[in-house]
């Protein structure tokens, strides 16, 4: 079962962003944006939420730090102990380096693979709109026909900001526009 | 009326660009037959990298015995290299995390090539330690990892195992920022021309980025936690090589001012090293409408503010080697500025300190041949500031009886000129096949109202949009 939905193209971030505002005053359903760069205050005029993704930072920073923090106490002074220049067993600012790297590390490469399988990205995927020069130098405008959606209004209220062209497509709910 | 708001600014990219132009001009190097100019460095890059592996596996099969190592002398050339690297590495993050926190702008035509160089100095860096372990492919044992001799853990009290862990995060966290900053410009490439064996790599390499907005605006929130990341870690790196030395009780080494004095002379070692390719590579690219005279000059301001910053830290040693009272620490800065090295410490200060004072000079900033020459004898006065650190200091130390000398041996000068051979030869394929500037980053930087469809601005719905854009260039 695709999904039917009306793609508008721009030729100017100032154009593609009024026409994503009017159509979420109007109560269209925006389905996407598709854009070369980010276009400051996109997110406010598409309405999106702040990203999760912090928190997984947080999360796996915080495993990252606690798992060393314990690993380290326990291979140096309940394992093993070794005597080192007389410090002590549990010596944990020597510890302190090896705690922040694998922090970092964990947080930092967890947070790009949360990324990725969120925003669908893996080897292989298809992009379903790389024929319109999104990644060049143009922008697409996705909405949604829902029920109740009236085709020549919407065209109306998109003509105002200069689309190239409109065209409806079909568009498959399992590919990454839908998301 | 946009165009009001930036009057006076010179924009960051010259000649005018629209996004198209950005795509063609940095994707044209990936189509045009390299010039005879790329063929040659190549060439030579490869020699240098065949004579190295040449010395590499030689060295390893004898035994690091081939080096010119003695009782006295534990560390020399190979820890010299080492360092050298590393601390050149560490201004592709500066340029690529640090003033992006920063919100400098300019930084979008260089950090893709500034973080190739820090990926390629790290490779070259963690040549020499595995080198010095003698037996390379026991590197796993720095790893702590269950083993049937006890289980015996690595000993996390030692710098050297910080010093594992920091290059490794290190090394993993760069190639992470990297490729996750490329991903728009490879999907970018892949639509240029849908169908070609190139296309499909591209395609592969891109993940399937569609430029969706919702993506977009999920990647910026990673980008910004890699680059808070990078900050403290780039930081962290080379203040744990500095404890290497700082942890010993080497008169010299065992000092407080150790981690920034590092930190500072690598961020000033890599400037140079920034300076040095892309000034290439903006004439050997035709990139000169990206990098501008206006980016070299930025970079030429931090030069002369880390090379302050490395002076001080030359005067600070001297100053508490003196206020010390300790003989053996005032010793070993005598030795350092009058003893049997000295000219290599005179080359170190005279290429770190004085000559980038010549970057004051707003003539000297703008002569791009002029800063070239600067920026090659900085990174050769940069190499001088570790060998002397770490030779002067340990070829002079407590017991007269047990004074030595030191002078590298062939293959410990050809190892080194391996790496060498090694960093262009990546930087030169880098340049080849990848977008050597970030363009989805430099097509946010450009003007928003420029000609061409100047037309529109009349229009309702468009004014509004650019006025809270206009002063971002």
């Amino acid at each position: 079962m695709s999904q039917r939905v009306l793609v508008s193209i721009f030729e100017r971030e100032g154009d593609v962003l009024q026409a994503t505002k009017a159509a979420r005053n109007a109560g269209l359903p925006i389905v996407d944006v598709f854009c070369p760069y980010v276009v400051h205050g996109m997110d406010r005029a598409m309405g999106l939420p702040h990203s999760r993704l912090p928190w997984v930072t947080f999360v796996l920073g915080l495993t990252g730090a606690l798992s060393m923090s314990i690993f380290q106490y326990w291979a140096s002074a309940v394992d093993w102990p070794i005597n080192v220049g007389g410090k002590p067993w549990h010596s944990w600012p020597a510890f302190a380096p090896v705690i922040f790297e694998v922090t970092v590390l964990l947080g930092g490469v967890g947070t790009v693979l949360a990324f990725l399988v969120w925003a669908g990205l893996k080897p292989g995927a298809q992009s379903p709109v790389s024929d319109l020069r999104v990644t060049d130098d143009r922008f697409a405008l996705v909405l949604g026909q829902g029920s109740g959606f009236n085709r020549s209004a919407a065209e109306s209220l998109l003509q105002k900001f200069h689309p190239v062209f409109i065209e409806e497509r079909d568009i498959d709910p399992g590919q990454q526009v839908t998301r | 009326m946009a165009d009001a708001l930036i009057v006076g600014r010179v924009p960051l990219i010259a000649g005018n660009k629209v996004s198209a132009d950005v795509t063609r001009d940095v994707l044209s190097a990936l189509d045009t037959k390299p010039s005879a100019l790329w063929w040659g460095g190549l060439a030579l890059s490869m020699s240098a990298l065949g004579l190295g592996t040449l010395a590499i596996v030689y060295q390893i099969s004898t035994g690091i015995g081939t080096w010119g190592l003695n009782r006295t002398v534990g560390w020399a050339f190979d820890i010299t290299n080492f360092v050298f690297w590393i601390g050149i590495g560490h201004a592709g993050t500066l340029i690529s995390a640090i003033l992006f926190l920063l919100r400098q702008r300019w930084r979008t035509s260089v950090n893709r090539a500034a973080e190739a160089m820090t990926l390629f100095a790290v490779m070259c860096a963690g040549l020499f330690p595995l080198i010095h372990m003698g037996r390379p492919w026991m590197f796993f044992w720095m790893l702590p990892y269950p083993n049937d001799r006890g289980s015996l853990w690595v000993n996390f009290r030692s710098p050297l195992v910080w010093d594992f862990f920091a290059i490794s995060t290190y090394f993993t966290i760069s190639a992470v920022f990297w490729y996750v900053g490329l991903i728009p410009d490879l999907a970018t490439v892949r639509d240029r021309e849908p169908g070609t064996m190139r296309s499909k790599i591209f395609g592969f390499l891109s993940l399937g980025w569609t430029g969706s907005f919702r993506t977009w605006h999920r990647y910026e929130v990673v980008y910004l936690i890699l680059a808070a990341l990078g900050t403290p870690l780039v930081l962290s790196v080379h203040t744990i090589v500095s404890t290497d030395f700082a942890t010993g009780v080497v008169p010299g080494w065992h000092t407080t001012i150790f981690p920034p004095y590092f930190v500072a002379g690598a961020i000033f070692s890599g400037m140079a090293m920034v300076l040095t390719l892309m000034l290439v590579a903006r004439k050997t690219m035709r990139l000169e409408d990206y990098i501008t005279p206006q980016h070299i000059d930025a970079m030429c301001s931090l030069v002369i503010l880390t090379s302050g910053l490395v002076g001080l830290a030359y005067g600070t040693e001297f100053f508490i080697a003196f206020y010390s009272a300790s003989p053996y620490e005032q010793f070993a800065f005598y030795n350092r500025a009058l003893g049997p090295l000295a000219w290599g410490y005179w080359i170190m200060v005279a290429c770190n300190v004085i000559i980038p004072q010549l970057f004051w000079f707003t003539g000297v900033r703008r002569n791009l041949v002029v800063v070239f020459v600067i920026s090659l004898l900085i990174n050769v006065g940069m190499w001088f500031e570790r060998f002397i650190i770490i030779v002067a200091s340990l070829q002079r130390e407590y017991l007269p009886s047990a004074w030595s000398d030191y002078a590298p041996t062939l293959i410990e000068i050809t190892t080194f000129i391996g790496t060498l051979g090694l960093f262009f030869t990546l930087f030169l394929l880098f340049c080849r096949f990848v977008p050597v500037i970030a363009i989805a980053e430099v097509k946010g930087v450009l003007r928003p109202a420029h000609g061409g469809h100047a037309a529109h601005d009349s229009h309702s719905g468009y004014s509004d949009a650019v006025t809270p854009e206009a002063p971002r260039s």
